[in-house]
């Protein structure tokens, strides 16, 4: 690691406009992706903003729905009644990443901000423009078999590792940041993260200093709630492809697929296909794709995925 | 057609595998580093934290983990270093009653911190049960990963007994049970490369039912 000075913020807003004064700071909760990055000098950070103990680590139900602070931590969020109940794709979600260990520091806010695991963007001997912008993308060509299939750019095939985000996306939640003027806005999960185009190392809608202080769901769905995740072994591996779903007893709902893009997937007007099948919705959700002769197999993966969750649905 | 190098790399990739994480970015991230100048001398904070029960003050490099403040300025070597980036599960420790990799922890971030390590968990004369289990069971072969192990099996059947669900939970609104599928879930951040899972498994099985 490069060496860093430390300091532990007092609020929110002291927070962001710390990030916004300091140069090369960052924000620091959990840790467990920062400090594997800074390790390998893919992160330097000059400056580390801890914002542990700002009090943002609570779950609250609220008239509009649940609101999770931005530093509840995954294994509480997907151990809290209200959201193995209502929200459950998230808790299946939260449950199908990472380890113990890991989900009991990693949290809500660091989860969205996870850097890729594209191989390319962790060997600092590669070509990677999300790590170097202008460097060029050695996964072009490259070993790309766990990488992005659709929504790429000529810059970038990288994914989002988050199983969490996934979930989020389908539940129409919101991210709540603050600037360091004391703004507050909330962010829908759509537009926060970014596809690639030519920036891949701008990922998210955040601006230079903006602190994310809570997640917000909506009301409870209902319906039938699934995640389904594909990986290598069963157990602490990122995901090949994942397909979360809320389907309702009329064969309506949603569908959101992971391991596909630079962001969580989810096609809105393909949902009315539901009633149709996963043929009819993977060909709209993934129409266009781009994907490699490495990791073409996630497209009828996805389709075959989605139609064990859909019969899961039914029988259940 | 796979080629030759298809799975090593995905195997590696998947070991890298830390799905949850916590680093808000602060974008964009500008060049320029007072204390990275040369010569420089690195920052340095003091820290004041409990270590099985007692009370220690260190002043450490900012860039010290908590496994290194373990192991190299406080001298409780059980603790394990293994892949230092979160994949291998061998610096569990247990902090504020919680198991985390310690290698993925600045030790600055635990200021008036309880952390239990192996050592603390029992003595020779007065071992802690599921270490008498490990030992019973043959629950180790060459016994680098075992402080780990043992940290995280107590954390486990904790987890279990508290309501923690996991992945492999049928019923997310039931209260899990002890069983083999669920505590090989649970398991999963701790890798033994001598194989040992299954006679760990019958370690915790025995700690269980001693408790139950």
């Amino acid at each position: 690691m490069k060496p860093f000075t430390y300091e532990r913020a007092a609020s929110p807003a002291k927070a962001a406009a710390a990030a916004l004064a300091t140069p090369n700071a960052k924000f620091i909760a959990g840790g467990t992706n920062l400090l594997d990055l800074m390790k390998l000098q893919i992160e330097a950070p000059a400056h580390l903003i801890d914002v542990n103990g700002l009090g943002l680590d609570r779950i609250e139900r609220t008239d509009a729905g649940l609101r999770i602070g931005a530093l509840v931590r995954n294994t509480d969020l997907a151990a809290d009644m209200i959201v193995r109940r209502d929200y459950a794709v998230l808790s299946r979600a939260l449950l199908a990443g990472a380890s113990g260990q890991l989900r009991n520091k990693a949290t809500t806010a660091g989860n969205l901000l996870q850097r890729t695991r594209c191989p390319y963007f962790y060997d600092t001997a590669q070509a990677c423009n999300k790590r170097q912008p202008g460097s060029g993308c050695a996964a072009i060509g490259g070993v790309s078999r766990q990488l992005a299939v659709i929504g790429t750019s000529d810059a970038c095939i990288a994914t989002h590792p988050s199983d969490m985000a996934v979930a989020m996306r389908l539940l129409d939640a919101s991210v709540e940041t603050v600037t360091a003027d004391g703004k507050t806005r909330a962010i829908p999960m759509v537009d926060f993260h970014r596809l690639p185009a030519a920036t891949p190392h701008i990922e998210t809608a955040l601006a230079p200093g903006e602190f994310i202080t809570a997640v917000t769901l909506p009301k409870p769905l209902g319906g039938k709630h699934g995640y389904w995740k594909v990986r290598d072994r069963n157990s602490y591996a990122f995901a090949l492809i994942s397909v979360a779903t809320v389907i309702q007893p009329d064969g309506t709902g949603r569908v959101a697929v992971g391991g596909v893009a630079h962001k969580p997937w989810r096609i809105e007007a393909a949902e009315a296909e539901l009633p149709k099948g996963a043929k009819a919705v993977t060909a709209h959700l993934l129409a266009g794709a781009k994907p490699s002769r490495d990791n073409a197999f996630k497209i009828p993966l996805v389709e075959r995925t989605l139609a064990g969750v859909l019969a899961e649905a039914r029988t259940a | 057609m796979e080629r030759p190098g298809d799975m090593e790399i995905s195997r590696r990739g998947i070991l890298a595998g830390t799905a949850a994480t916590a680093a808000f970015a602060v974008v964009p991230v500008s060049e320029g580093n007072a204390a990275m100048t040369s010569g420089a001398a690195p920052p340095m904070m003091k820290l004041s934290l409990k270590v099985n029960g007692k009370a220690r003050e260190l002043e450490l490099d900012t860039r010290t983990t908590l496994l290194d403040a373990l192991r190299e300025h406080l001298h409780l070597t059980g603790t394990k270093k293994g892949c230092d980036h979160g994949q291998c599960g061998a610096c569990t420790v247990i902090v504020d009653g919680r198991r985390i990799n310690s290698c993925l922890s600045l030790a600055i971030m635990h200021e008036g911190d309880s952390v239990t390590t192996v050592e603390g968990l029992g003595t020779v004369g007065d071992l802690h049960p599921m270490q008498a289990a490990f030992i019973k069971h043959d629950g180790y072969q060459c016994g680098y990963c075992t402080p780990g192990q043992i940290c995280s099996a107590v954390s486990v059947l904790d987890e279990i007994k508290r309501g923690i669900p996991s992945h492999v939970t049928a019923d997310l609104t039931a209260k899990p049970a002890i069983t083999n599928d669920e505590m090989r879930e649970r398991m999963s951040g701790n890798i033994c490369r001598c194989g040992a899972y299954s006679n760990i498994l019958e370690a915790m099985t025995e700690v269980a039912e001693q408790r139950a």
